[in-house]
């Protein structure tokens, strides 16, 4: 049995704007072990990019409620101090973001920042400066030595990238929260970071937490799943079981939707309407008014996580109680 | 529509900076409106026997070396700084687009030649090259205003090219192309109205400017020219008795910068108003 | 049945040039588009793919008119492009629509709905009555509400632009749309929507379809011929499911390869990933612009560009060792 490494129980984010407040995150519960991919997926909106930044406490700040445990390794996140959460950042969890760009320096040359992370650890210069070089390599940098010392607009999107994870991994956390890795590549490199990630994941048994809204990726990397749809994780589970058997309808008809054939086997399903903005506390299943299989009681009242095979929840009235 | 209109105003009245500020024009503006109500005497009226009277109850202001009520030349005053601000702004505004559109719309030789103008104008000190154009085209307030207008559309020309280099680009911009568009049409229909909303926070920043280096060349005797009540002037008559008679340039001094303050707040809060990070919420 | 060529290019270049140096010029050329011939017949799709940089976008602005070709020739509709006059280039105006692929960009902001899709007719002089009924016409073609005449842009999602965009473009009745990234910035639900209703266009209208795209399975879910890109240069062209399954360039197995599968079960497929960046526009030698990253290089490859070949019916590539299956 693998061991947990973080928890989320019942974390639900609301932000409170003008009129109202805006639920984006809704009583989202996961657990990801050591050592394996868990992928949040879901279309924009739906509250991934919140649930990752609020674990690492990076949320906006000033106008969010947070409540709900957020545990990592035995500890709850939200009740460590600034330097408790300081010294976690980055040494025991590290995140890349979509826009590695964003994320680096343009000053200094991208070594010279690595190797600073590194010296935080107290090694001398030398030591520091090995590190670095054997980092790009572990991330496949093509030129590595020459490359440490490349400003990071001289570097394409691609290593970029890479540097971000090479830097990440210079600090060896356990966990890695991966916000859209890939979005901004060309298929052919994401491919290249997607085959580096894996790498990482056998080698240093780094779990990593996948933020995507490409499910093509979900499938080449992910053990497991959790679809989010309006600020809730509505199935969660093995990755295997769910590409195989989607329960919930809006993981269903999501799937049907993903162009992976030709026009003349038939067109593409949709999902009629729109994700509805809640503002308000109210029973009910968040996509009844887009399901094709609403019934009376999904309009009243809020769905369990249902219990469906082993490791595989799934909110939905109609799951568990009646074959659809 | 009202709805919209509603959370607008509401919006505004949040924005002290703006509301400040549109208080203080206001007010300036119906001063310059009801200036034949408000002052007590005619701005000219001279009257050898109250020579240098100081602040009281019949001359608010006091009165100056001819005896004239310097509350009544303040109160007049203002119409003239408003016509400054207006003269000078829509002239400015003019040039300025009008070279910036062009050179970011048409680049290449269009730009080199009017960005090298542009330039230009930035090298010489403002106020110098002014009074050469003042010299050359005469005294007078009206000749003033096109003198230091002449000077300073560059920084919205630099705007106004910066911001059509980006927009030029965008989709709607390419679309309209292919459809078949005008370049007027894509520069007065596309461009033109994306940049609107900069330039009436650039027009209400630089327009202290244009009031303060007008009055700049009155004080110098360049601009307006005697009796007019100019503000500068009156600042720079009142030098001239200054340990005599303070208040006759303290009273033209302090609305002058009454003035320039309700224009630069006002600029201030609609900077805030406009910025589209805000709107897109 | 000789089917009806729409868009044909033969020989097309599009150069830019790049000075470097203050004191001492140097101009190079960045080969955005370089030496493509190829034929789009009526009521076809076809995609066209590469990664970014290959120079797609470029080869679409060319055909649009809106940046001036180097060298080539550019036949819509029977019209040469560059020879039209006046009276013709309003034609084509009218003829070859296109939409972009950044939802909130395809619309000018402080416009209406109803006087963004109206502005086309109105320059092409149709009045203003008849425009306003065609613009609700249009709407619903794209299955929106009339509702949304009176919208600006910045109060509607990506979806409702998108098709808001895709209405303008059917406004002057086109012949042919270029689509660039169409569905890039889209969610998968709201993708699949565009999709079909760009599908089902395609059918009533018999519309002919220029796709660009970086997804390789939206390409191969749209179109009926697959053009591949890289560097500026077509390396494959032919029909989807010869594409799909039968690539012959190192490149496009590649490309193929490296899209993810939707299917957990694919994950330990054999896969040929290619190594390192797509190159540089500017620093190319006088062979194949892929021969630094593909495994198969010979010495031939790097110093001759190689001739398209054809390797099946309407299935052309351009490599010297075109792959074996």
């Amino acid at each position: 049995m693998s061991e947990e490494l973080l928890r989320l129980e019942n974390l639900s984010i609301d932000y409170k704007v003008k009129d109202g407040y805006l639920s984006a995150v809704n009583d989202v519960n996961c657990v990801v072990n050591k050592g394996e991919v868990f992928a949040i997926v879901g279309e924009s909106g739906c509250g991934k990019s919140t649930v990752a930044h609020s674990i690492m406490n990076l949320l906006p700040g000033g106008n969010e409620e947070i409540s709900g445990k957020i545990i990592f390794k035995g500890k709850d996140l939200r009740e460590c101090t600034r330097q408790e959460m300081e010294a976690i950042r980055g040494k025991e969890i590290g995140m890349i973001f979509q826009n590695p760009l964003d994320s680096l320096n343009p000053v200094y040359k991208v070594g010279d920042q690595m190797a600073e992370a590194i010296l935080l650890d107290k090694v001398d210069k030398q030591e520091a400066w090995n590190r670095v070089i054997k980092l790009f390599k572990d991330v496949k940098m093509p030129d590595a030595e020459e490359r440490v010392n490349s400003f990071p607009h001289e570097l394409s999107g691609g290593m970029r990238q890479r540097v971000m994870i090479a830097m990440m991994l210079s600090r060896n956390p356990e966990l890695l929260i991966a916000d859209e890795p890939t979005t901004a590549l060309d298929v052919t490199i994401e491919a290249q970071i997607l085959q580096i990630m894996k790498e990482l994941k056998d080698k240093f048994n780094t779990a990593i937490m996948l933020i995507t809204h490409n499910f093509g990726l979900v499938a080449e990397i992910a053990d497991k799943i959790g679809i989010m749809y309006a600020g809730e994780m509505i199935e969660s589970g093995d990755v295997f079981e769910i590409f195989a058997h989607p329960t919930h309808p809006y993981t269903q008809l999501l799937m049907q939707a993903l162009p992976s054939k030709t026009k003349a086997e038939g067109r593409l399903k949709t999902i009629d309407g729109s994700v509805p903005r809640i503002t308000e506390k109210k029973p009910g299943c968040r996509f009844a008014n887009r399901c094709p299989y609403a019934k009376e009681i999904c309009f009243n009242e809020n769905p369990e996580a249902v219990f469906v095979g082993e490791g595989h929840y799934c909110r939905c009235h109609m799951v568990g109680k009646e074959e659809k | 529509m009202s709805n919209k209109f509603k959370e607008t105003v509401h919006e505004c009245w949040k924005n002290k900076n703006f509301m400040i500020g549109f208080v203080i024009l206001l007010s300036v503006i119906l001063v310059a409106i009801f200036a034949d109500f408000i002052a007590p005497y005619d701005y000219a009226q001279q009257n050898v026997g109250d020579r240098f009277e100081k602040p009281s109850g019949d001359f608010w202001f006091g009165t100056d070396e001819l005896g004239r009520d310097m509350f009544s030349r303040v109160v007049y005053g203002s119409r003239i700084a408003l016509w400054v601000a207006f003269l000078g702004g829509s002239l400015q505004l003019v040039i300025g687009v009008a070279v910036g559109l062009a050179c970011g719309f048409f680049g290449k030789w269009v730009d080199r030649v009017l960005s090298f103008m542009t330039d230009l104008t930035w090298c010489i000190p403002g106020t110098i090259l002014a009074l050469a154009v003042v010299t050359l085209i005469g005294k007078g307030l009206t000749n003033t205003v096109i003198a230091i207008s002449l000077v300073a559309w560059a920084s919205y020309a630099r705007t106004v090219r910066a911001k059509t280099l980006s927009l030029k680009n965008m989709a709607f911009v390419e679309t309209g192309k292919a459809f078949g568009e005008s370049n007027f049409s894509l520069m007065v229909r596309y461009i033109l109205p994306n940049i609107i909303p900069s330039l009436i926070v650039m027009v209400s920043l630089n327009l202290p400017g244009t009031i303060m280096s007008t009055t700049t060349l009155s004080f110098l005797g360049l601009g307006s020219q005697p009796p007019s009540p100019d503000w500068g002037l009156a600042i720079s008559k009142g030098i001239e008795n200054i340990s005599r008679a303070p208040w006759l340039s303290i009273f033209p001094g302090l609305a002058l910068v009454y003035t320039t303050f309700g224009f630069n707040l006002l600029g201030e809060g609609l900077r805030d108003l406009l910025d589209p990070h805000m709107k897109s919420q | 049945m000789e089917e009806k060529v729409m868009i044909k290019l033969d020989g097309l270049k599009k150069y830019f040039s790049i000075s470097k140096g203050l004191l001492k010029k140097s101009t190079t050329f960045a080969k955005a588009v370089d030496d493509i011939s190829l034929t789009i017949n009526e009521g076809e799709i076809v995609g066209l793919v590469g990664e970014s940089g290959s120079g797609k976008t470029t080869l679409a602005r060319v055909i649009l008119n809106l940046t001036k070709k180097t060298e080539g020739t550019v036949i819509i509709d029977g019209i040469d492009v560059s020879k039209a006059s006046g009276e013709e280039m309003k034609k084509l105006r009218s003829e070859v629509a296109v939409v972009f692929q950044d939802p909130a960009a395809n619309l000018n902001p402080r416009q209406t709905v109803e006087s963004s899709i109206m502005r086309p007719m109105i320059i092409h002089g149709v009045p203003k009555e008849e425009a306003r009924q065609k613009a609700k016409g249009v709407l619903e073609m794209v299955k929106m509400d009339q509702r949304y005449l009176d919208s600006y842009p910045h109060q509607l999602s990506g979806g409702q632009l998108q098709r808001i965009a895709i209405a303008r473009a059917l406004a002057l009745n086109p012949r042919i749309m270029i689509l660039d990234e169409p569905t890039s910035a889209l969610d998968v639900s709201v993708q699949a929507q565009i999709l079909n209703l760009l599908l089902d266009l395609q059918e009533q209208l018999n519309l002919t379809y220029l796709v660009i795209t970086h997804d390789l399975n939206v390409i191969k879910y749209i179109s009926d011929r697959i053009a591949v890109m890289y560097l500026g240069r077509l390396v494959e062209f032919g029909p989807t499911s010869e594409i799909a399954n039968n690539a012959k360039h190192p490149y496009t197995r590649g490309l193929l390869d490296a899209a993810p599968v939707l299917d957990p079960n694919m994950r330990n497929r054999k896969k040929e990933l290619m190594t390192g960046d797509p190159g540089s526009l500017i620093k190319i030698g006088p062979g194949c612009r892929f021969c630094d990253r593909c495994r198969y290089v010979t010495e031939e490859c790097r110093t001759t560009m190689p001739e398209d070949t054809v390797v099946a019916p309407g299935h052309q590539v351009a490599c010297f060792h075109p792959l074996e299956d």
